[in-house]
């Protein structure tokens, strides 16, 4: 992770750096399409990206700023809120009728500036007590909405909000949908990419592992993890837009107590320690929560299980594999290139 | 290739040349019911070069953290030239220009040796929060590169810092400790566990810092300290016990008693 590299970076060019399988997966991704239902395609890769770019805002602040943060699905229902009341909603005495290209970056901002309140609070206490005071926040939150009418429309939330008919194309349909999701996973993905090797991205790596010299090299090592919150926040916030998209509708429980765990969850199966965790995360967690309620009923079991299963996944992976099923597989990866060859580890 | 960034050091010099560098007076720091330093009133001119000697546990590294903001002291005032930085952060007193090196080195294990150098070299200047890479040709760049090239690193540029040897870490130390312009730079036993090789390489990279950089070095080795210093302090159980030329300190007969008899010379 040198962002001062010498030897490589300046002669093969960016595109010679993607490894093969990045590429297959890519053009595997653009052409899915072409062989997967609607069905698949919405509920289970939509579905995907939108909870993987949520996770992805969890990833960034635990795998890059060592904080972790249980507020990241309030700030996506935030975002998802405003668009619904600055947009157009079922809800019309509420929903203002913006055109999208004012209640989106409205969202954005709102959500932003929320997360980096919240950021503010948070970033001065350390690892469990940091735990604590986002998810108390994240249920108040919760609380707040269910009871406020005036802006929140209390306990039912706003139905009818769908994406803008841009380019005349209906979004919603499970194909725009599939690509307007993939578009932005990738985009939120290369984004942090990015930024973790941008002068930010490497303070804050910094300032996870050694915040005393990060301060005794010029660092103002609380503003540094405010704005982890910040620009956090703002993948959160696209998640949360895409989410309400998707559901056509956000309400109380979009943003719960359980909705809020299953971030983490997401996250911790597929591991934080790789932007890419979080999207085999929130793979993982809806294909199980599309598919085993089948499977367990087949078996006379209440298709509610699934919960139980997801949680037994869990369980599995923070006992096997702290560092997520991302771990589980680059330690295979290591184990399987010691056969090959002893001194690069690299298979030939 | 010039060791340091003396243009923008030399002018900030000027606007306050007069008076000292480093000033304390009634420095105390407590843990608990410990005095681990006590009423420590010391001044150092700009460009002075001080040493500090004490057996262990006598406070000197306490003293320093206590100069750079690691922590408040419990009670008294610093004034960093001329400027009273005693409630400070310690990132605001190294933006004004004072650095310091580790006891035991606080480096960045996960990352290369031009990424904590690079690290250093952002730390005091503009854009800590840029979002851009730098390019290629970047003067942050070329800084880094200079400075790991002014200790004698360039071979490891692109090493983990983990993977260094115990040496390489104390050099890397210093490194961190030249970025950007100094003005004051405090060493914290950068001789300590080195060859003689590399204590004399540490010699000539100390002696040969820009004459308006003023440093304290911490430093049990007399031949180190009493080669690069022109001004000795001691201290003893956490008080200031003498201050004098080098000269005037190792033919102190108080002082041979209790420090240079007990092994420690
Ligand atoms: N963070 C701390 N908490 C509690 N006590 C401390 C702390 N830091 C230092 N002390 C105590 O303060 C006294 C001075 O310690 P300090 O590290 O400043 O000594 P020193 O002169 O640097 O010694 P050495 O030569 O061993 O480095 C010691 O008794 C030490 O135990
Ligand atoms: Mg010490």
């Amino acid at each position: 992770m040198a962002l001062v590299e010498r030897s490589t970076p300046y002669q093969s060019s960016w595109a010679e750096r993607i490894p093969t399988a990045w590429w297959i997966a890519g053009l595997v991704a653009l052409i899915m399409p072409a062989f997967v239902n609607d069905f698949i395609l919405f509920q289970v890769f939509g579905w995907t990206f939108v909870l993987g770019m949520i996770a992805l805002s969890l990833m960034f602040l635990a795998g890059y700023g060592g904080m972790v943060s249980l507020i990241q699905m309030s700030v996506a229902a935030l975002g998802g809120y405003m668009v619904a009341i600055f947009g157009t909603s079922g809800v019309a005495a509420i929903s203002m009728d913006l055109p999208w290209w004012l209640y989106i970056p409205i969202a954005v901002i709102v959500a932003a500036a929320f997360g980096t309140l919240v950021g503010a609070l948070a970033v001065r206490t350390e690892g469990i007590y940091t735990i604590m005071i986002t998810l108390a926040i994240a249920s108040a939150f919760f609380y707040f909405t269910r009871q406020n009418y005036g802006i929140f429309n209390g306990y039912s939330g706003f139905n009818l909000v769908v994406p803008p008919h841009l380019f005349g194309v209906d979004w919603r349909q499970p194909m725009p949908f599939y690509y307007l999701t993939l578009g932005c996973a990738v985009l939120s993905y290369l984004a942090v990419v990015y930024v973790s090797r941008s002068p930010f991205g490497l303070a804050l790596q910094g300032v996870r592992d050694n915040p005393r010299r990060m301060a005794a090299l010029g660092f103002n090592v609380t503003a540094h993890r405010i704005a982890a919150y910040t620009f956090a926040s703002v993948i959160a916030a696209f998640g949360g837009i895409l989410l309400v998209w998707q559901n056509a509708q956000i309400s109380p429980g979009t943003a719960g107590i359980p909705a809020v765990i299953d971030i983490l969850v997401i996250a911790v199966v597929g591991g934080v320690r790789r932007p890419i965790g979080p999207f085999i995360g929130a793979l993982i967690y809806t294909v199980l929560r599309t598919f085993s309620p089948d499977i367990l009923t087949g078996f006379g079991l209440s298709g509610e299980r699934f919960k139980l299963l997801i949680g037994l996944g869990f369980l599995a992976v923070v006992f096997f594999s702290p560092d997520g099923v991302l771990g589980l597989w680059e330690r295979w990866r290591a184990r399987k290139g010691r056969g090959r060859d002893p001194l690069t580890g690299e298979a030939k | 290739m010039t060791l340091l960034d003396t243009r923008r050091s030399s002018e900030t010099l000027a606007s306050v040349s007069s008076g000292n560098a480093l000033e304390l007076r009634g420095v105390t720091k407590m843990f608990g019911a410990l005095a681990a330093i006590e009423d420590i009133t010391l001044s150092v001119r700009p460009g002075e070069r001080r040493a500090v000697l004490g057996s262990n546990g006598a406070g000197k590294t306490t003293l320093f953290n206590c100069i750079t903001g690691d922590f408040l002291p419990t009670s008294g005032t610093i004034r960093l030239f001329g400027e009273d930085v005693s409630n400070f952060p310690a990132y605001e007193r190294i933006r004004r220009g004072l650095r310091r090196t580790y006891q035991i080195s606080l480096l960045f294990g996960g990352l290369t040796v031009s990424d904590n150098v690079y690290l250093a070299c952002r730390g005091v200047s503009r854009g800590r929060f840029s979002l851009l890479r730098p390019r290629r040709g970047d003067p942050l760049l070329t800084r880094t590169a200079e400075l790991i090239e002014a200790v004698h690193m360039t071979a490891s540029g692109d090493t983990l810092v983990s993977e260094l040897s115990y040496g390489q870490q104390r050099q890397l130390e210093i490194a961190l400790a030249l970025a950007g312009a100094p003005r004051f730079i405090l060493f914290d036993e950068p001789a300590a566990g080195l060859s003689p090789t590399e204590r004399a390489e540490l010699v000539a990279i100390l002696t040969g810092l820009p004459s308006h950089i003023g440093f304290i070095i911490i430093e049990h080795d007399m031949d180190v300290a009493l080669r690069v210093a022109e001004s000795v302090t001691m201290m003893h159980n956490g008080r200031i016990f003498k201050e004098g030329t080098p000269e005037e300190i190792e033919n102190d007969p108080e002082v041979q008693e209790l420090y240079l008899g007990d092994g420690h010379g």
